[in-house]
């Protein structure tokens, strides 16, 4: 793997130097120095993953910083144009991002992971320090003075001892191409002399978005394009047998595409592609159903024996029996669509033996490479354009439907656009898994939790090593490949929200058995300071000890994602005759290290928990085998106006320590701290999510 | 195929149609007016409201031939004269979007929402907002931003 990202990164550097203009550029690549010395970010990620950043100093002052990240409503480009503008000293409006375009950024894996903010962003910093320095150098010369008596104010170098001496950088880059790649570190600003970083920076990309100017991949409008429709089997996993395409003729300038599993019509006009698409008749060997959303469960754990352990410690038999209070369940959590608002599109067209495509992906290197695999074309004839994405969550990060509109306008010999039907993006979504959680937890009498153990089967094991302390525990992971009816994947915060669920609501459980309030039973229980004071601003800030009116609760879930520690309190309201929740008030606390833009920060949170409150209470996929049930909004609800409760996010205040993951970490604690107010409101306990009123209703009765 | 007559954004057009067509396909690929949207086609999610005779609609439940006469406006025709709309400054201003792909269909719904109920109440925008989804959870923030747009245009009505 290592060798074939250190192949992409020399190719994309050798390429981007080639193209470039004048101006003072800066190449940071690893390689030349090691990224932990640099940042000291512990993350086993870094093995795999190469940071690189690239910037310019153009020509007429503006600044042009490329990154192979994208932008699909986190709001990076703002917030790593926030950290370039720190460090140059420009303005932030002066700085052009350049995002995810094959050909002129570094290579980059994709952008997933809340990695963006914790790693990309210290690169950039670096590069744009490193460019100022280059700057100051320029500028010494060119007064003749002293580099330590200059300073940089909003693009413009000063002489401190004499203000007759002042030069832009749009001056000091004309005429000139300085390449420099970074090899020592270099000065970072510190804390107390930030102007930028830590301040609150509306989204740079709003203008273009409220004005419809925003160019997404389905905007793209390519001369003498036509829209391609794929003819879909109704199972997942089907194979064609027999195509009867004989009514084709009724509709005139169609054009039928068929290669391997694949059938498609082509016209310019989309209506025509999809009516002429209709008529094909297609026999297909539909695979045998195994489950549906009902015994799905039953069916993963019958069928999944292999396991591996995650963590272990001390001797469960022991700490059961040192237990006054123990409890065991099972949760069970099923699966959920990313439902973006944006399908899958690509729009691309050949040129001769090269092709160039506008994807919705979140790795357009990944997709690169796929398509060029697919299609069996060397690499560089491969160019991924920028474009923004109408939200990703993970759903993106495959290149299905690049190959696809690929291989058809090689096929047919045209451009070709291809925007997946809602119902195609509810079969070929890489759903979230359903799983399964076993859990078994006991406290003593005094209140300390003495045994825990934990089995996962198709949730993963991010995030679930254990805050509190315990001292017999055992965590352990069941799986296999191809256990699920369709395609399965990450979805914001892997497996997270799920096994957060599941902890949070036994933590709950355990702590009302020994007749403990949640809080009280969580801080009593937690070793990790850091969580500590994360809760305990979460508490003050909801105002835990606050009377309740009759028919509301309050929830806490604690968890951990992407480096930051997540503490959330939820109200609801409860109604005991339908079962219906109303979300009334959620309290977030983050430590999340350095926040770089506590608006972004803020977003990001608020998203993530109204998207949190739709994987709580409504979402679930339906289905028989590989037959979707659900194949729109009308069968898949999720949050809406109306349900958005109140929310509140608050952040530690470290400024000087290292910036952690934002966009996925506040949503693993919904579904526990939801399940834990509809508890508290009403006596129910629901072991499922989506925790519907049914299910209420069946638990209270 | 029929020939229509309608305007888009102010500008009369005429169309030859095959009738069946949805009205965001005239917007999107016949007129190529991309800031409306398409999310589910069934008018479920709303990406694609636009107004028709002052009324917000799902262009993608509504069919070419029944436009004849009708006055529509898109995304591309809220701002004049380079000049931004109350709900698209509110918008910026609020910061109510993120991924700003059903930012069009909700800034349209508002619009019309809000020439019916100038001033209006939080409870009362919710309703009238509920059936267009955002899946990057700018809800409230969206409730904000219409809230401070319906105040600016009663101010400039009153102008």
């Amino acid at each position: 793997m290592k060798s074939v990202i250190k192949n992409e990164t020399a190719y994309s550097r050798r390429r981007f130097l080639k193209t470039l203009g004048g101006g003072v550029v800066v190449v940071f690549c690893l390689g030349e120095l090691s990224f932990s010395s640099l940042f000291a970010q512990d993350s086993q990620l870094l093995e795999e993953l190469d940071f690189n950043a690239y910037l310019r100093v153009k020509e007429d002052g503006r600044v042009d910083c490329f990154t192979g990240k994208i932008e699909m409503g986190q709001g990076i480009i703002t917030s790593l144009a926030q950290v370039v503008a720190e460090e140059l000293e420009v303005s932030i409006y002066d700085i052009d991002m350049i995002m995810g375009d094959t050909e002129l950024c570094p290579y980059d894996a994709g952008t997933w992971g809340s990695l963006t903010t914790r790693f990309t962003d210290p690169v950039l910093r670096a590069a744009a320090a490193e460019a100022r320095e280059v700057l100051l150098d320029l500028a010494a010369e060119h007064f003749g003075s002293n580099k330590t008596s200059l300073e940089v104010i909003q693009g413009v170098v000063v002489d401190k001892n004499d203000s007759s001496k002042k030069i832009a950088y749009a001056e000091l880059t004309k005429g000139k191409k300085i390449v420099r790649s970074l090899t020592k570190k270099p000065e970072l600003k510190k804390a107390k002399d930030f102007k930028l970083i830590g301040k609150p920076i509306r989204s740079l990309d709003a203008e273009a978005k409220v004005t419809g100017k925003a160019k997404y991949s389905g905007d793209i409008i390519l001369p003498g394009m036509v829209h391609a429709t794929i003819v879909r089997p109704e199972v997942f996993g089907s194979k064609k047998i027999k195509v009867d395409a004989s009514k084709l003729s009724d509709f005139a300038g169609v054009q039928l595409v068929e290669k391997d599993n694949l059938i498609a019509v082509v016209h310019s006009d989309p209506e025509v592609s999809k009516q002429a698409a209709n008529s094909i008749q297609v026999t297909w060997d539909a695979p045998v159903a195994k489950a549906n959303q009902e015994t799905i469960f039953q069916y993963l754990e019958d069928t999944i024996q292999d396991n591996k352990v995650f963590e272990k410690e001390g001797n469960l038999q022991l700490g059961k029996e040192v237990s006054t209070i123990y409890r065991e369940a099972t949760y069970h959590d099923g699966y959920k669509a990313h439902a973006s608002i944006e399908t899958h599109v690509a729009t691309c067209y050949f040129e001769g033996d090269k092709i160039t495509i506008w994807a919705s992906t979140q790795s357009p290197f990944g997709t690169r490479s796929s398509v060029a695999k697919a299609l069996q074309m060397p690499l560089e004839k491969v160019h991924i354009k920028q474009i923004f994405l109408g939200g990703g969550f993970g759903g993106k990060s495959n290149s299905q439907q690049s190959i696809e509109a690929a291989t058809i306008a090689k096929l047919c010999g045209k451009p070709v656009q291809l925007v997946w039907s809602r119902k195609e993006e509810f079969m070929y979504d890489n759903f979230r898994t359903a799983a399964v959680v076993k859990v078994a937890g006991g406290t003593d009498s005094k209140g300390k939790l003495k045994v825990w153990d934990f089995d996962i089967y198709c949730a993963g094991t991010r995030g679930t090593e254990l805050f509190y302390a315990i001292p017999n525990k055992r965590i352990r992971t069941f799986n296999q490949a191809d256990v699920h009816p369709f395609g399965t994947g990450a979805w914001r915060a892997p497996g997270n929200n799920t096994t957060t669920f599941a902890r949070e609501s036994h933590v709950d459980i355990v702590a009302h058995a020994a007749g403990i309030n949640p809080l009280d039973f969580r801080l009593n229980n937690l070793e990790n300071k850091e969580m500590i004071a994360t809760l305990q601003l979460a508490a003050k800030t909801f105002g835990y000890d606050k009377e309740k009116k009759p028919g509301y609760g309050y929830g806490i879930a604690l968890g951990q994602d992407a480096g930051t520690l997540v503490a959330m309190i939820a109200e609801v309201f409860v109604d005991k005759e339908t079962g219906e929740v109303q979300p009334i008030r959620i309290v977030c606390s983050q430590d999340m290290g350095q926040v770089v833009n506590p608006h972004g920060a803020t977003l990001q949170t608020e998203g993530g928990i109204t998207m949190g409150i739709g994987y709580a209470l409504y979402e679930e996929i339906e289905f028989n085998g590989g037959e979707m049930k659900t194949t729109n909004f009308n069968r898949y609800e999720i949050t809406r106006f109306s349900k958005t409760p109140k929310i509140e996010c608050v952040f530690i205040d470290k400024m000087d320590a290292k910036p952690q993951g934002g966009g996925e970490p506040a949503i693993i604690c919904v579904g526990a701290a939801i399940a834990n107010a509809i508890f508290d409101a009403c006596g129910a306990r629901v072991y499922r999510m989506p925790i519907t009123p049914e299910r209420i209703l069946a638990a209270l009765s | 195929m029929k020939q229509i007559n309608f305007t888009l954004n102010g500008k009369p057009l005429s169309l030859e149609v095959k009738c069946q067509e949805s009205l965001l396909t005239v917007i999107r690929t016949y007129l190529e007016q991309t800031g409306t949207k398409y999310g589910c086609g069934l008018g479920e999610c709303g990406a694609c409201t636009v107004l028709v005779d002052k009324e917000p609609v799902r262009s993608c439940m509504i069919l070419s031939e029944d436009i004849e006469g009708k006055e529509i406006i898109s995304i591309e025709g809220l701002s004049t004269e380079g000049e931004l709309h109350p709900l698209q400054t509110a918008f910026i201003s609020h910061d109510a979007l993120q991924c700003g792909f059903c930012t069009s269909g909700m800034i349209m719904n508002a619009f019309g929402f809000l020439l019916q109920n100038p001033n209006p109440s939080r409870e009362k925008i919710i309703v009238g907002m509920e059936s267009n989804l955002c899946r990057c959870g700018a809800y409230n923030r969206i409730v904000d931003a219409i809230q401070t747009a319906g105040k600016e245009m009663l101010k400039k009505v009153k102008l």
